[in-house]
């Protein structure tokens, strides 16, 4: 190992390989409850060669290496679980091409959602990018690669939806292209070709290192709102969030139930965001959400609460600071949030799980979700705090998420970012076939096994 | 519970329907449709005017014998179970503003300004306008009134007199302190005018506080630096229920220097600011009602648009802001002639 860590050390200077205990500490886990896994070694890769050229070294000593974004994952995919080492993205962060009229940025693989977000605000504030509500440090490709989801998700689907092309290099030192960037100078698009990038997108970072990618950019509105709409019956809200996602105006829709403050408990919210070029269009786009829930409206068993502007500006804050003040409302620095991916019509059955799950462990929740394209899908997510000090609280919330991805599988979503139980669960329900081909493709890309060992085996 | 104080006969005999006929919301043909109108909410019976009302507290004014038309239309509302708003949107808001009996007892000093549930305007209580003021506010004071809209009555007749006695118990009794200034025209309503219609007993003398800067400037005179400017007022609804206030508002203006433009849609003719409509799910009305507002005041040329009702200000102040006029509290505007 001494002798593989010179060599890494070669490749990217010293300065951006360590081995010591510190920093494999800090490593070795994020803010879930995954328990602790330490790497032999942490790199920090400048370039696309340097990548390359370690996955050659890790090759040849058949080294563990786990490619790593923000590491803000929480459900531990970033753990070096056998060791080797975590191939940290954070210094390939430059913002490399914006193409306004195409509408799609190029990235390198550590560039973090907060810097396009500064970037484009500061060069094309007539654009933006689809930012997920996790801290602005949480990189682009950490987050396409998990198929999350964002604050256009309504519009552009799943972040992966609105990817255009990746270079990754395989774990053989292979630098390939996805997309259109394979044939063209252009990131457009992903289409007309083979779909590669589905090789390496919800894959936990188990056949390949991404090192730049192409990302769609939307219009950045001047004028912006935001609605919230309120019911009482979970049973309605699959009709509800038809209704609003058939207008085809919102960019945004969350849905969210928690029993504090005192207030919320036991109403399901429902945050729409729109923007407009103009402050008629906006309104126009108001009338058009409000008119497709009229049946409820008129019912009076439903409606928007009725906010002044100055009380909305909180709500249309990018990303929104509302979860991550629930993630220290247990103090000690534990949060986990899990999120499944399902159909909009089980809203109900996975709201009732989650009120019984948080009943039984006794745990604090907030539940929610993000609602996908036009009702296409939703991330229905269970955000539970914990005092990490608190080995009992620890407990608590593994077991609670435990029960909560046995839940989302039976009720017919599936577990999102799944950590290592969860993986397995999903494997267990999954179509044979499909696991043998999966396994089939890795081993293809990865003859050694080093990449991200671990993750997605039975 | 003692009914709303109401005199059926002298309804019946009132020839104008000024109740109905000045509304500026709900259209009728004529006064016998606003009579035949009026005589089933007497009665007791379904009328349209229960469903298509505003609730925004006109008719209380327009009535010239202080029949109480408004409360007794909001009874008739929440008898029938004809809510305003949807359910679940009453129902999270009297949960958000119930009191949460985090209230501690507070040695407080003359004068004693209630800010009811507005904690975060506390600061607009300051300089020497205020000078050597205690100020209460929060949930467990809030004079909650506001379900007048939602067709609450019960929850005021809950309510109230236990906000009463928080504001005894844990302010003005140990401090031997008998009357508070009430920041906001709903408190002051709720404490005479509808407390009288509804024959609840209030422990303590409410001044509105128009009444307090008119005598406090009084005091400070030879402070005032008159602001020479032309103001557009934005009358809230809450003032309909001390329609008597209105006239010491003009006597604060003078004093200060600030010209009170005359608007189509002030004095009795004032139009809602646009907030409760949209708790009604009418935001079409809504965005109406701000337009027309909106227009108004800028035709005159005023440079401030002052606001009483901190609602008010939260639903027009941007809108008011971006049509180039100044969105001030009154006390502020006071404060701006006083130097401060």
């Amino acid at each position: 190992m001494n002798d593989f860590i010179r060599q890494l050390a070669d490749i990217t200077g010293p300065e951006f390989v360590s081995s010591e205990s510190e920093e494999r500490y800090i490593y070795s886990m994020d803010q879930g409850t995954m328990s602790p896994a330490e790497p032999d070694a942490v790199v920090m890769p400048g370039n696309t060669e340097e990548v390359r050229r370690i996955m050659l070294c890790a090759n040849v000593h058949k080294v563990p290496v786990v490619p790593m974004g923000g590491g803000l994952v929480l459900s531990g995919l970033t753990r070096a679980l056998r060791g080797g080492i975590i191939l940290d993205m954070k210094r390939m962060n430059h913002i490399l091409q914006v193409n306004p009229k195409s509408r799609y940025a190029v990235v390198e693989g550590g560039t973090s959602e907060g810097m396009l977000q500064a970037y484009l605000k500061k060069h094309h504030p007539e654009l933006k990018h689809s930012m997920p509500d996790a801290p602005p440090v949480a990189t682009l490709a950490g987050n396409m690669c998990i198929h999350g989801s964002g604050h256009l998700s309504v519009l552009g689907g799943f972040h992966s939806d609105m990817l255009t092309g990746m270079e990754v290099v395989l774990p053989t030192g292979d630098i390939v292209r996805t997309g259109s960037c394979s044939v063209s100078a252009d990131w457009f698009a992903r289409a007309p070709l083979p779909d590669l990038s589905g090789l390496f997108l919800g894959w936990s970072g188990t056949t390949g290192v991404v090192t730049r990618l192409g990302i769609r950019l939307f219009p950045s509105y001047a004028h912006n709102d935001m609605l919230i709409f309120v019911c009482e019956d979970a049973d309605l809200m699959p009709d509800i969030i038809s209704r609003l996602t058939g207008t085809q105006v919102a960019e945004d829709m969350t849905p969210w139930m928690a029993p504090k403050p005192d207030w919320a408990r036991g109403f399901l919210h429902i945050n729409i965001s729109y923007g407009a070029h103009s402050k008629k269009e906006l309104t126009f786009k108001r009338n058009l959400i409000q008119a497709s829930v009229k049946k409820y409206t008129d019912q009076k068993i439903a409606g928007f609460l009725p906010l002044p502007p100055p009380e909305k500006s909180r709500f249309l804050k990018i990303p929104s600071p509302d979860l991550v003040k629930f993630a220290d409302i247990r103090k000690g620095g534990g949060f986990e949030y899990v999120g499944a991916i399902m159909a909009i019509e089980h809203f109900a059955k996975a709201y009732s799980a989650g009120l019984e799950i948080a009943r039984t462990y006794n745990v604090s929740y907030s539940m929610g979700a993000r609602i996908i394209g036009a009702g296409h899908a939703m991330m229905f997510f269970y955000a539970y705090a914990f005092n990490r000090a608190d080995q009992e609280d620890v407990k608590r919330a593994q077991h609670a998420l435990e029960a909560t991805n046995a839940a989302a599988l039976e009720i017919g979503g599936i577990p999102w970012k799944a950590e290592l139980p969860a993986q397995k669960q999903i494997i267990g329900k999954m179509d044979l076939n499909t696991f043998n081909l999966m396994n089939k493709i890795r081993s293809m890309l990865d003859p050694n096994q080093i990449m991200n060992p671990g993750n997605w085996e039975k | 519970m003692p009914a709303i104080k109401f005199d059926p006969e002298l309804c019946a005999g009132c020839e104008t329907v000024d109740c109905l006929m000045k509304c500026q919301y709900i259209e009728f043909a004529g006064i016998s449709d606003a009579k035949a109108e009026k005589s089933k909410i007497n009665a007791g019976e379904e009328s349209r005017v229960l469903y298509e009302c505003l609730t925004c507290y006109a008719c209380q004014e327009y009535c010239r014998f202080g029949n109480n038309p408004f409360y007794l239309l909001v009874e008739l509302q929440e008898k029938k179970g004809i809510l305003p708003a949807p359910k679940p949107i009453v129902e999270e808001q009297l949960r958000m503003m119930s009191p949460k009996g985090r209230i501690t007892p507070q040695k407080v000093r003359s004068p004693v300004v209630d800010m009811c549930a507005f904690p975060m305007l506390t600061g607009c209580v300051r300089g020497k306008l205020f000078e050597g003021a205690s100020v209460i506010s929060g949930n467990d004071i809030f004079c909650n009134i506001m379900w007048l809209h939602f067709a609450k009555n019960s929850v005021i007749r809950d309510r109230i007199p236990k906000i009463m006695d928080n504001i005894i118990s844990f302010y003005l009794k140990d401090s031997k302190i008998d009357e508070i200034v009430c920041f906001h025209d709903e408190c002051y309503g709720a404490y005479t005018s509808t407390a009288e219609a509804f024959g609840i007993q209030v422990p303590f003398k409410p001044v509105h506080l128009f009444d307090y800067i008119n005598r406090r400037l009084d005091e400070i005179r030879e402070k005032i630096k008159p602001v020479n400017e032309k103001i557009a007022y934005q009358r809230p609804c809450s003032n309909r229920l001390s329609p008597e206030t209105d006239k010491i508002l003009d006597e604060i203006f003078t004093k200060i220097g600030a010209d009170r433009v005359p608007r189509k849609y002030d004095r009795e003719n004032a139009l809602c600011c646009g907030g409760v409509p949209r708790a009604q799910q009418r935001d079409e009305l809504a965005d109406q009602l701000v337009e027309k507002n909106i227009r108004d005041m800028v035709s005159t040329g005023a440079k401030y648009c002052v606001f009483n009702c901190p609602f008010c200000m939260a639903t027009l102040g941007q809108e008011v802001a971006e049509h180039g006029l100044m969105p001030v509290l009154v006390s502020d505007l006071v404060l701006i002639a006083l130097g401060e």
